[in-house]
């Protein structure tokens, strides 16, 4: 879970952190005391809340790299991604 | 009077009539702030030289004819919305020095109705909590005892408000963190119907659950506030296109032919017995006003918490997965590989009750096991609605508490697991439902605690909620009540 969440966890969090996942699985045994066959999943009210395909203004470029931990003026600058 | 203990109302019409200035309140707040924020601890951010270039501003604007209908008034916000003229920590070192390159919805609309932006607010870190304990930097204490929790996760928005530190301010709710803090400080606080404010720069934890809302001193400075921030944004696709009325419109009547549920299942084991008692003569009061009080049922309460506490999660793991290092906020510097960026940047920037819910909402969502949590609890989730839907056929609004106790020790966890229990089921089911829901304070315990009643009416229904608010205040006698802040 961790790997899949991109955490680094101690060996103690980890330990922890297993109880806690415990309490999910109270969770969902105290949902499957509902027969829910037939009912809908929740959603918001508004349905295809679409526009038109035009083109409008975006973030200007030096804004958005205006919080950048590294950046070359044009992109943001990462660590190689194959290890 | 200090002009700082003003009403939000009572500001306006000052500043209408030309008796005082905007700089003149904002020189008041800020002085205030000065002398009690070493114990309330409310403000992460302050912008002292900004706001009171705004308030000039705003003063000359009003003598040309152009203020909006905030013109002047000193504002301050939970630190979950974005704002380019100041940071946005979230309460989170991993946002630290980040300063946002939009202004949030709501900001942009106080911004357009005149207001002076005085800050930003502490809360739990990415709002997941219910005492602002988990802020990163600092915990706002309770104005009415130094050393008590202010509630979570909107808890500097709370204090500010009670220790006149601004005139009101906006708070975000997922799962009752603008309610319950304003129980606990003894403030007004909405949380609006989902889809009434626009989400857009509200920094997100549950997408399907947060709303933005006012705290407020009164409970006519919330219908003002709720007038400034609501209404459809094109940039929100979840909100609602439907018109906003005059919050302030219907305050003023009786409640007569109105009917008011008392839900069962919100009064029982774990409410402490001075809460219990306010609360009632709340309704009491609500009856006296001419309201006819019926008895309710909201049969699938007891499964909230497993709802809430599989899509609270889930959803808040997938918004927080942007925060890796790469765009903004903290960077670990060591990292040779993305991969390692990404897992130490995070690690180390994140909170451990954050980390909690984010490895929790990870094993809800993953494969195989969709269908069996996230899937299914929104199925109950449905259900829930439904009772809401079933329950406003019979009454126009709920009442009962807002928390089953008054404010606790901070570093104090309640231990009561039926206190726990209740204390989440109160608040939870209206973020389930997406309900409006507010608190209104109704009272005070022996030691002086503020004790608040939590309404709830049908979607979009806000006004029944403030007209019945505003019956209650009238009443109840709290409203203008000031702490002494020790």
């Amino acid at each position: 879970m961790a790997k899949l969440a991109r955490l680094d966890l101690t060996a103690t969090e980890v330990e922890r952190m297993t109880g806690q996942l415990d309490a999910i699985l109270s969770y969902a045994a105290k949902l499957d005391e509902l027969d829910t066959s037939g009912v809908l999943i929740h959603r918001p009210d508004v349905v295809n809340a679409f526009r038109d395909d035009e083109v409008r203004d975006s973030l200007p470029r030096e804004r958005a790299l205006a919080n950048a931990p590294e950046q070359n003026g044009e992109s943001f600058v990462v660590p190689r991604i194959i290890g | 009077m200090e002009l700082y203990s003003l009403t939000l109302q009572e500001a306006l019409q000052l500043l209408n009539a030309g008796e005082v200035t905007s700089v003149a309140l904002t020189e008041s707040v800020l002085a205030r702030i000065d002398a009690i924020e070493p114990r309330v601890q409310a403000y992460l951010a302050l912008d002292r030289e900004g706001a009171l270039r705004r308030a000039e501003d705003q003063d000359l604007r009003r003598k040309n004819g152009q203020g909006g209908s905030l013109c002047g008034i000193p504002l301050a916000v939970k630190d979950v919305l974005c704002t380019t003229s100041m940071p946005t920590t979230c309460g989170s070192r991993i946002l630290e020095h980040f300063v946002a390159p939009y202004d949030a919805t709501v900001i942009s609309r106080l911004d357009q109705a005149g207001s002076v932006l005085l800050g930003k607010l502490a809360m739990d870190e990415f709002a997941m909590g219910s005492t602002s304990e988990n802020c990163a930097f600092q915990t706002p204490h309770n104005p009415w005892k130094i050393g008590y929790v202010a509630g979570g996760s909107s808890g500097g928005s709370a204090a500010a408000v009670a220790a006149d530190e601004c005139f009101a301010s906006l708070g975000s709710d997922t799962g009752g963190s603008i309610r319950q803090p304003a129980s606990l400080c003894g403030t007004v606080g909405m949380k609006p119907t989902y889809g009434r404010v626009s989400r857009y720069g509200l920094v997100a934890f549950a997408s399907s659950l947060d709303q933005v809302g006012p705290l407020t001193k009164d409970v006519r400075d919330c219908a003002l506030m709720m007038n400034a921030i609501s209404g459809h944004d094109p940039r929100d696709s979840t909100s609602l296109n439907l018109p906003v009325p005059d919050y302030t419109g219907a305050l003023q009547e009786g409640l007569k032919g109105i009917r008011i549920g008392i839900p069962q299942e919100y009064f029982g084991a774990g409410l402490d017995s001075e809460v219990d008692q306010v609360v009632r003569q709340g309704i009491a009061m609500l009856k006296e006003a001419g309201a006819t009080i019926v008895d309710v049922t909201l049969p699938h309460t007891e499964y909230c918490v497993a709802v809430y506490y599989l899509i609270a999660p889930a959803e808040a793991s997938s918004n927080l997965a942007r925060f890796d290092g790469v765009r903004y906020g903290y960077r670990d510097r060591t990292a040779d590989t993305l991969g390692d960026l990404y897992n130490r940047s995070r690690s180390q920037g994140f909170g451990d009750e954050v980390k909690r819910r984010i490895l929790i909402g990870t094993y809800a969502l993953s494969a195989g096991y969709y269908d069996a949590y996230y899937r299914k609890a929104s199925q109950v989730r449905t259900l829930i609605k439904e009772d809401f839907a079933k329950a406003f056929t019979t009454c126009d609004l709920m009442v009962s508490p807002v928390t089953p106790t008054p404010a606790w020790k901070i570093g104090e966890k309640a231990d009561d697991p039926l206190a726990l229990y209740l204390s989440d089921i109160l608040t939870l089911s209206a973020n389930l439902a997406g309900v409006p829901g507010m608190s209104v304070p109704c009272g005070f315990n022996r030691q002086g605690l503020p004790i608040g009643m939590q309404l709830q009416a049908a979607h979009f229904n806000e006004e029944v909620l403030l007209r019945a608010a505003f019956n209650l205040e009238q009443r109840a006698g709290v409203a203008g009540k000031k702490p002494v802040i020790a």
